[in-house]
């Protein structure tokens, strides 16, 4: 493989891990703030969904963030009331939270666009540009380095930027706030934040919120970044790889930087991979594919390291009375 | 504690799902009409759609058959305090040991392999929560998120097997060799003709004898009452001599077991063949179907059959109103989830307020209940 092989499947997998990161990200405030979320995948659908249909309505990739960011939020919020103030059971939230943005999607992208629950192709403004960075041209020829700036880091969506810069934000907000610190204990003891008299349900819907966006950003890159426009189940399960990936990342955010982009590694080798052999014998990409699930099982069961969630996660605060 | 008092029995058993899905029903009227469509007309095509003639009755018990066990398979777990959400892997992995089985003995008879198929699709269906359910007792990964990463490695293998392994030479699709018609599960229609030329099998016979199965496991048996002690309370159950991860193994193998039934209905009475995703997320249907029907068989039964009615009619709505099809049901499935599993405190309140206001008895009544214990 040459430099510029092995530079093309770097550039996939920062593509890739994107939405991966901008998701698992969002599950991690929610998680650490002791609400379980597994329904970042409807979220992130029906931020892909909102997006691109405001993008394609206006012809503002703008409009259709927003959008995409309003209606995750909603979601979010929904979900919210379900797990937070009416205590039912987080998990089953997830599950319908997934369905319901399946449903509705798939239903109003026809009913309102009549493409079988796809939207419209977008124009050039209605999706977002990539950007080149300074001196991208300028250092190409440089040796080495010059293509990893001007190929690898130059030349992605703003959202590709906005989700790597959001790592070091997540881990100062997490360590170095008083809203992280609330958050995390909030999410280990909500008792004891209770008792220093900090709101329990205030804190957990302000994390979901935060989820609500960062989901939003997540599925507004599928349609309205990477893609030009909704289509059915665009999503395809990779808001459960990113569940997968803050699992394996044990809930730290620079941790899930590196599985993100490991996962999203796998999923830029797999597409290159189709029909390659090892040993003579056809790799099954099948076998790719599977490998994020199968490692964050691995992880569970404890074979490599162990993971351990938020303590007071999956359970709704009651207050004594 | 909170000054209200329990519902009586048949409110929480039965009002309590009723009004949640007639809150569904209304919300997802709402979506209809907002699109312009009349949501009173869609109810009408849905329901003349489900139960209009034999053939749409055949399809709607066909639909419930595996939502029969896919509702069983999540109660079982439930029970358990376990949450199977894996149900849509473990009958998609089930179909393996079916049509590995049906290929293997076709040319004998149907009453041959029907009951070899079923001890294979229980077998892979069960192997495949019996992982995750191992995981769970012996290393404490969380069962939900085991069996959501096994749905996709059941994805995975799945593709894998039906393109490479199974696929028979000159066919192109991912598809398996097609069972010969000794070897297939008889349908209804064969010998009962207002069902003719719907896919509904001898398979929903073995769906009845399940429910009844799985009453007689949970409250007539040692096992169902160790598995019920442990979901109320494990720490109890565990100083009551109870081996809480031999229980959750089990539990976790039967839920997988249940949902591998699936296959057997699909591949062995319907499709006759391996295809790819035939399981069409019947697994999530079976969470509904378990909530709606409070984990007891016979909500279960009666919910799978509303389910299979939804279904069936969504099929039909597209031929009724134009614009409208399934994705509808779909809306109305996953507020019924919402309301029923996530939401129960939406009406739970509000209504035990309304009890305790307007029947003296019942508050009586609630109060004993309450110092006895819960039953269920």
């Amino acid at each position: 493989m040459d430099m510029g092989a092995i530079l093309s499947i770097l550039d996939a997998t920062l593509r890739l891990s994107t939405p991966l990161l901008l998701a698992c990200l969002a599950g991690l405030y929610s998680e650490r703030a002791g609400v379980f979320d597994i329904g970042l995948e409807g979220k992130m659908l029906a931020a892909a969904f909102g997006a691109a249909a405001v993008a394609a309505v206006t012809g503002s990739a703008w409009l259709g963030l927003l959008a995409g960011i309003g209606v995750s939020v909603a979601t979010a919020a929904l979900q919210g009331a379900a797990a937070i103030s009416l205590k039912g059971n987080q998990l089953i939230a997830g599950v319908a939270i997934n369905m319901l943005a399946a449903g509705l999607c798939t239903f109003l992208g026809q009913q309102w666009f009549r493409q079988g629950g796809r939207t419209p192709a977008l124009g050039p403004n209605g999706r977002f540009g990539t950007i080149d960075l300074p001196f991208a041209n300028e250092v190409a020829g440089v040796p080495i380095l010059g293509p990893i700036y001007s190929e690898l880091i130059s030349g992605h969506y703003i959202l590709v930027y906005v989700a790597f810069l959001m790592v070091p934000i997540t881990a100062y907000v997490l360590y170095r706030t008083r809203f992280g610190l609330r958050l995390r204990a909030v999410g280990e003891n909500p008792k004891a934040v209770d008792t220093a008299g900090i709101s329990v349900v205030a804190l957990r819907y302000q994390a979901v919120i935060v989820t609500g966006v960062l989901c939003g950003l997540a599925g507004a890159y599928f349609s309205i970044a990477q893609g030009s426009g909704f289509g059915n189940n665009m999503t395809a399960g990779k808001g459960f790889i990113a569940l997968a990936a803050l699992i394996f990342a044990k809930w730290k955010p620079v941790p899930a930087m590196f599985t993100c982009l490991l996962f999203g590694f796998l999923d830029a080798l797999q597409i290159r991979l189709q029909g390659a052999r090892l040993f003579d014998v056809e790799i099954p990409v099948q076998a790719i594919q599977a490998l994020p699930y199968v490692l964050t099982v691995i992880l569970l069961a404890g074979f490599i390291g162990k993971a351990v969630g938020p303590k007071a996660g999956g359970v709704a605060y009651t207050k004594e009375r | 504690m909170s000054a209200l008092r329990p519902l009586p029995r048949w409110a929480d058993l039965a009002l309590l799902p009723v009004l949640n899905l007639l809150l569904a029903v209304l919300v997802s009227g709402l979506v209809v009409l907002m699109i312009g469509q009349n949501p009173l007309t869609a109810i009408w095509a849905i329901i003349t759609g489900a139960f209009g003639n034999g053939y749409n009755i055949g399809y709607t018990l066909y639909y419930a058959t595996n939502f029969v066990f896919t509702g069983l398979a999540v109660a079982l777990a439930a029970h358990g305090g376990l949450f199977n959400i894996g149900g849509n892997g473990q009958a998609y992995v089930a179909g393996l040991g079916v049509i590995l089985v049906a290929l293997a003995l076709q040319d004998t008879h149907w009453l041959i392999v029907a009951p070899a198929a079923l001890v294979a699709a229980a077998v892979f269906g069960g192997a495949w929560a019996f992982i995750p359910g191992y995981l769970q007792a012996k290393r404490g990964s969380h069962v939900v998120i085991t069996t959501i990463m096994f749905n996709f490695i059941a994805a995975a293998l799945m593709i894998y097997m039906l393109n490479r392994v199974l696929k028979p030479a000159g066919v192109s699709g991912p598809e398996s060799a097609m069972i010969a018609e000794t070897g297939r599960m008889p349908k209804i229609g064969s010998f009962f003709a207002p069902f003719n030329y719907t896919p509904v099998n001898l398979s929903i016979f073995i769906a009845l004898l399940a429910l009844v199965g799985v009453y007689f496991l949970i409250w007539r048996t040692k096992f169902g009452y160790a598995l019920r002690a442990m979901g109320q309370n494990p720490t109890a159950a565990r100083y009551a001599g109870i081996s809480n991860s031999k229980m959750i193994i089990i539990t976790m193998t039967l839920s997988g077991a249940l949902a591998g039934m699936v296959a057997f209905n699909e591949v062995l009475g319907v499709q006759n063949r391996l295809v790819l995703d035939f399981v069409a997320d019947a697994g999530f249907v079976g969470i509904a179907v378990a909530l709606m029907g409070r984990n007891h068989p016979i909500g279960i039964g009666l919910a799978a059959l509303l389910f299979g009615a939804l279904y069936q009619g969504g099929n039909e709505l597209q031929y009724v109103i134009s614009g409208l099809d399934r994705t509808v049901v779909v809306i109305i499935q996953a507020l019924v989830i919402l309301f029923t599993g996530a939401m129960e405190g939406l009406f739970r309140p509000g209504l035990q307020r309304t009890f305790m206001l307007f029947s003296p008895e019942q508050k009586a009544e609630a109060v004993s209940r309450e110092t006895v214990g819960k039953e269920s």
